[in-house]
């Protein structure tokens, strides 16, 4: 199954990935390379096969909804690109 | 010149006689480092001040008599683990001025037994690879062949304790990246049953096959690791409660009447025929030790390749999601807008081959292809889990290869994905499965290093650790090391 260069765009648009121009015909036979190799998952009947998602089948457990770690706030903060007075700066949503 | 323990359980015991403080074999380890590793390039940091403080710290332990077994006893981390005050950056300029504000649960396993940290090792970008070649910080080189790959993504951690940078090393594996590295290198490594080791605080690639575990050049070293790193974790919502043991209690046992099954898919085409005949011969030494072998069938194992990218690739899409430019990590400079700074954020940040299995995974999970690759390739899934159950009933564990060939050349297969995908032909499906499994040295091939796998049934680590123990005592290969001077 080929994906063709504008099929590389609109997926890179839903990963909010840029591919520049000049990099979207190596990216585009690479997918085609990597997908046609998995079609090859179609030779096998999975009729009625229940899908695997946890190898142990095991349910998730939880835990009390509680704050279990210290005083973080700084050393979180620490690491962002830019904040002020413990808010998060991003470029203008709403003009 | 001092000779120096180069095991864990060598230094342990040194430090416990106290022969040896853990300064003088942390600086020992160090000034290895600094000599060597110019040329390999395992570390992407190393540790120096924190490590001496480490050690002194281990030293007061011990010497105030609160040591326990390994205390003392220096490692390298794989830099997937959150450490505390320290840049974790997974491989990735996304993360390279990533200081992590808490440490891992694993971090602070190792913290507790009072081992020290050498430095955080190099890896493939966010555990994405099989031969250590999309870091951000540079391929690694293999310590027995500079110019041949270490194996990926634990390539640093394999490396560092083949070149013995390091005694002992952690990993993680979501499709061999213990085992491979490990093979390619000829070292001893462990993956263990998926849940049994924390994922908490261990940078998340697929979340569903993700897991941690030991790297040694032995299998009882492995075993003394292992006693620390595993354990149920509340953080982890996937961590398995089931009870912990002594994973070195039953290595001195004799394997005799030990079933082992040997999948005939094992061995096809795809095998290297030098490589084949190094694991017939490692197979026949098990059976001198009374080891009864079988040939058995895995038949849908050439699926567990395409199963595994959809699925990793999917779990990976989603995963990398979180790395968007405004919490922590890279953020591109003077962005226009919010949608120009999380695509050219991400665009920057991520290396290729983290983008290609970002796109692949984002396309498997779109609008109407999900069913066709996302269900079918977990239904593929829980057929080659069927096949695996099915062998496991018959025999005690499998026996084969852990990759296809021994160490490939820097450069040889970075430009072909598909191939490089399946160099991973005897790991991936024991990921999807959720199988222990573990990889030790059995020979050479042209000067490089041949890994045999040990797959097990759930929670047979122990098992697993014995065999490879037992080999051990009767063959060399894990005592060899790379012949670096230094």
């Amino acid at each position: 199954m080929a994906i063709v260069n504008n099929e590389v765009q609109s997926i890179a648009t839903l990963a909010r990935i840029e591919i520049k121009p000049d990099e979207v015909p190596e990216f585009a036979a690479e997918l085609t390379k990597i997908l046609d190799f998995v079609t090859r998952m179609n030779t096998i009947d999975t009729t009625d096969v229940e899908p695997l998602a946890h190898p142990l089948d095991a349910l998730s457990h939880s835990r009390q909804d509680v704050v279990i770690d210290d005083d973080i706030c700084g050393t979180l903060q620490a690491n962002a690109p830019q904040m002020e007075n413990s808010l998060f700066l991003v470029p203008k949503v709403i003009e | 010149m001092t000779i120096y323990p180069d095991t864990v359980a060598g230094i342990a015991n040194a430090l416990a006689k106290r022969e040896l403080s853990s300064v003088e074999i942390t600086r020992h380890y160090l000034d290895r480092i600094n000599a060597l590793d110019r040329q390999i390039n395992s570390y992407i940091t190393i540790c120096e001040a924190h490590a001496l403080e480490q050690a002194r710290a281990a030293d007061r332990r011990i010497a105030s008599g609160q040591g326990a077994p390994l205390t003392g006893v220096p490692y390298a981390h794989k830099d997937i683990f959150c450490t505390k005050g320290i840049r974790t950056s997974c491989g990735s300029r996304m993360l390279d001025n990533f200081i992590s504000p808490y440490d891992a649960t694993v971090t602070e396993h190792l913290n507790n037994a009072g081992m020290v940290l050498l430095g955080k090792t190099n890896m493939d970008e966010f555990a994405m690879g099989s031969s250590n070649e999309t870091s951000f910080y540079g391929p690694v080189a293999n310590p027995w062949k500079f110019d041949s790959v270490p194996g990926g993504s634990s390539g640093g951690s394999a490396a560092a304790v083949a070149a013995r940078l390091a005694p002992c090393a952690t990993g993680t594996d979501t499709g061999g990246s213990i085992r491979q590295p490990a093979a390619l290198c000829g070292i001893t490594g462990l993956k263990p049953t998926y849940g049994r080791v924390s994922r908490y605080g261990m940078i998340a690639f697929a979340s569903s096959l993700d897991q941690g575990g030991p790297m040694a050049t032995n299998a009882h070293d492995c075993a003394l690791l292992m006693n620390v790193l595993a354990g149920f974790d509340a953080k982890d919502s996937t961590s398995v409660d089931h009870p912990t043991e002594d994973y070195s209690a039953t290595l001195g046992h004799s394997i005799k009447g030990l079933k082992c099954g040997v999948p005939k898919q094992y061995f096809d085409k795809s095998l290297d025929p030098a490589v084949a005949a190094s694991i017939r011969q490692a197979i026949t030494e098990l059976e001198s030790l009374g080891a009864q072998c079988v040939e058995v069938d895995l038949p849908s194992t050439e699926l567990a390749i395409p199963s595994y990218y959809v699925i990793s690739s999917a779990e990976c899409s989603s995963n990398m999601s979180r790395y968007d430019g405004v919490r922590f990590g890279y953020r591109c400079r003077d962005p226009v807008d919010l949608q120009d700074m999380y695509t050219r954020t991400r665009g920057e940040g991520f290396g290729k081959e983290t983008k290609r299995r970002i796109l692949i995974g984002t396309y498997a999970l779109s609008s109407g292809y999900y069913d066709a690759y996302y269900t079918k390739a977990q239904q593929i899934r829980r057929i080659i889990q069927q096949d695996f159950k099915n062998a496991l009933a018959e025999v005690d564990v499998l026996l084969g290869p852990t990759s296809p060939t021994v160490a490939f050349g820097l450069g040889q297969k970075s430009s072909e994905p598909v191939s490089m995908y399946l160099s991973d032909i005897y790991t991936t499906a024991i990921n999807l499965a959720g199988l222990p499994a573990l990889s030790m040295p059995a020979g050479f091939v042209d000067e490089l290093p041949v890994g045999l796998q040990i797959i097990g049934d759930f929670f047979s680590e122990s098992k697993l650790l014995q065999i490879a123990h037992q080999y051990q005592q009767v063959t060399g290969w894990h005592l060899l090391a790379p012949p670096l001077g230094g």
